[in-house]
């Protein structure tokens, strides 16, 4: 999205950085600010609510987040390119529609999750293939109209229904606890988040994401097959809209066309306010994860006293812009 | 040099005749097979209401077109629109006696108020538009629950004069109708006549040498998000007026639809294109694709698929065109 000028300086900089790695720099990082957040939201919930401070309070208010989390690990890599994917609560709807509907028509539970993460995988391909075959539209408008379209697909097969009735073990995604303490989606959330880490900071893969977004044009040049990486990454995006459509399933224990709307904006402020700019090329997996946990226990602490959850919208939205405004303070990001 | 330019001039100007004329044969198709189906389709009357619902469609797209052709896009305007409506409509509510007009002013400077933030933090804040607006979309729809409290505005509550600047008619023409007109008479001639009008073109094209050229691209850029949402802002009334309630979901997902009404109207998503004859043709698709698909009785529910398939062909099918001609040109006009 920035242009070669832009990518460019954030180059510069990122090899200055890397020059002059010194410790006033090393506590000058968002992630330490995030820390401190992280930290001030839960004393600032503990003040809320006496009952918030424990175990259980808190190992529990995981499962009311995480799903839309699992989106927010592969976002990342997606707007590290400097694109964006607006489709997701789309692909949600729609994998979890479809998931419902098979399974109701008599296909085996087993199967339908497959089918569910199929459908992901193909809607986050159709991004990909898109997105690369016509670079001339931006990744905005491509995500913009198969928003509209998978949530349509959705609504032509759903209408105005409701479709559940799975089967009981499917309640333990969304509900299940390991030793009845520890919630399983936690369990999955801490190994895909591992998986994920690894996968940006440890391998070649993750190094060429952050070289397609600091400069494309470079990084083809230099053999990267951009393209491929492209569509391998909306791919994934997909289908970790699949994966958080069957954990937020088994959740509400049914489904409709319009479940999980919104859901893109709440995913892009996690993955902006961990620190990944929205010009490319920049932002850890760390970022992400403890902004995740912020924006996550925030709106649970509010919803403890009972803040409407428009008053949480905003506070989101504003938070979403106001990370974004004091990174690009801190950071001179594309300022000239 | 000179040739080179002018030779792309002549190659854009053949892709927007080219997508033009496609668009009115297309919407010609349409119609003709439209009124086959149901011969009440080109009534007066139901021409009548087809304009009538477009025309709030119609003064919200000629904002987004300038905020598009500046790069940038606006997702707000639903939320900007229903903030404007209900502040307006719960003030009509308690003083039934306020001019229609007042109501149209305060409405447009609600949105112009709502618009300029939006337009601080992406000119100034250097925040992408699609964030910020992303975030003020939210902030708007919060701040409208809190104001109403949750309640809507009903029918009963609205005098009959705010209800009447939607309903009622000069010359036989409804009201909202020659709103549009008006504003697309004034914004035809802002675009392409004035000189601000065509420095919105001159960053949108690039936004580093309309710098270098001395324009102020900050001031553009703000200009553009607050005449966003100003329109925002008298839509607001205007939608608050023809459907006599407001409520704080109000134009909820609405910007979408103007949205894809611009890109159906060859407004180019990567900035610096698009005209006011094209948006015309790619709004009245919109509101003929609105209007024409319950008369030929397409299941509701059909509806946003069918949108965003139109709204993805659109795009591409502009993209292929623009590549067919301008393949030589392409590289060049890389900035």
């Amino acid at each position: 999205m920035g242009n070669n000028f832009d990518n460019e300086v954030a180059l510069n900089r990122e090899i200055r950085a890397e020059k002059e790695f010194n410790l006033k720099d090393f506590f000058f990082q968002w992630e330490w600010l995030l820390l401190l957040i992280f930290i001030a939201i839960h004393i600032m919930n503990a003040q809320l609510s006496p009952y918030y401070l424990n175990t259980y309070t808190l190992l529990d208010a995981t499962m009311t987040f995480l799903d839309k989390a699992f989106i927010a690990l592969s976002m990342t890599f997606v707007i590290i390119f400097g694109d964006i994917d607006i489709s997701v609560g789309s692909t949600v709807a729609l994998s979890s529609v479809i998931m419902a509907v098979l399974y109701n028509a008599g296909l085996s539970m087993p199967l339908a999750i497959g089918v569910c993460l199929l459908v992901g995988i193909t809607a986050g391909f159709i991004n990909g293939i898109l997105i690369v075959k016509f670079k001339e539209l931006s990744a905005v408008i491509i995500t913009l109209s198969t928003m509209i379209l998978y949530r349509g697909i959705a609504y032509i097969i759903l209408e105005d229904q409701a479709s559940g009735g799975f089967p009981m073990w499917f309640n333990f995604l969304g509900w299940g606890y390991i030793k009845t303490l520890i919630p399983f989606i936690l369990i999955v959330f801490v190994v895909a988040a591992v998986i994920f880490y690894l996968l940006l900071h440890k391998t070649t893969f993750g190094r060429k994401v952050y070289a397609i977004g600091n400069n494309d044009v470079a990084s083809l040049f230099s053999g990267v097959k951009v393209d491929k990486m492209k569509i391998i990454v909306f791919t994934l995006n997909g289908f970790m809209a699949a994966l958080a459509a069957l954990f937020l399933t088994s959740k509400m224990g049914s489904t409709r066309p319009n479940i999980a709307s919104g859901y893109e904006l709440d995913v892009i402020a996690m993955v902006v306010l961990g620190g990944v700019s929205t010009s490319g090329g920049k932002g850890k997996m760390i970022g992400v994860l403890l902004s995740i946990f912020i924006i996550g226990f925030l709106r649970y602490g509010l919803g403890l006293v009972n803040v409407p959850s428009q008053v949480i919208l905003i506070i989101i939205g504003a938070l979403l812009i106001f990370s974004v405004m004091v990174s690009n303070l801190l950071y001179g990001n594309k300022s000239d | 040099m000179s040739e080179k330019s002018s030779e792309n001039k002549m190659s854009l100007e053949r892709i927007q005749q080219i997508r033009e004329f496609s668009l009115i044969g297309f919407i010609v198709i349409l119609s003709i097979f439209v009124q086959f189906r149901n011969s009440n389709f080109l009534t007066m009357s139901n021409i009548d209401d087809l304009l009538t619902n477009t025309a709030i469609l119609s003064i919200l797209a000629v904002g987004m077109m300038m905020v598009i052709i500046t790069r940038g896009i606006d997702l707000s305007i639903g939320a900007n629109l229903a903030l404007s409506g209900m502040l307006t409509s719960m003030l009509v509510a308690r003083y039934p006696g306020l001019h229609p007009i007042a109501a149209l002013l305060l409405g447009t400077l609600i949105g112009l108020i709502s618009g300029s933030i939006i337009g601080l933090l992406v000119a100034k804040f250097k925040i992408l538009p699609i964030i910020a607006t992303l975030g003020m979309m939210n902030v708007f729809r919060g701040v409208t629950f809190l104001i109403s409290g949750g309640k809507w505005v009903s029918a009963y509550q609205m005098s009959d004069s705010f209800k009447a600047i939607s309903t009622g008619s000069i010359f036989g023409i409804n009201n909202l109708i020659l709103i549009a007109v008006i504003i697309y008479i004034v914004f035809y001639y802002f675009i392409n006549y004035t000189r601000t009008g065509r420095k919105i073109y001159a960053v949108g094209s690039s936004p580093d040498s309309a710098k270098v050229s001395g324009i102020d691209v900050t001031k553009i850029t703000w200009m553009v998000y607050s005449i966003m949402g100003s329109l925002a802002g008298l839509s607001g009334v205007l939608w608050v007026s023809k459907f006599a309630s407001a409520q704080s979901n109000t134009a909820a997902g609405y910007e979408l639809n103007v949205i894809a009404a611009c890109v159906i109207g060859g407004i180019s998503i990567a900035g610096g294109e698009g005209k006011v004859t094209g948006l015309i043709s790619g709004v009245l698709l919109y509101g003929i694709l609105e209007n024409a698909l319950p008369m030929i009785n397409v299941s509701p529910f059909w509806q946003n698929a069918i949108q965003g398939a139109v709204i993805l062909i659109a795009v591409i099918v502009s993209a292929l065109i623009k590549r067919r001609i301008g393949s030589s040109n392409k590289i060049r006009r890389e900035d």
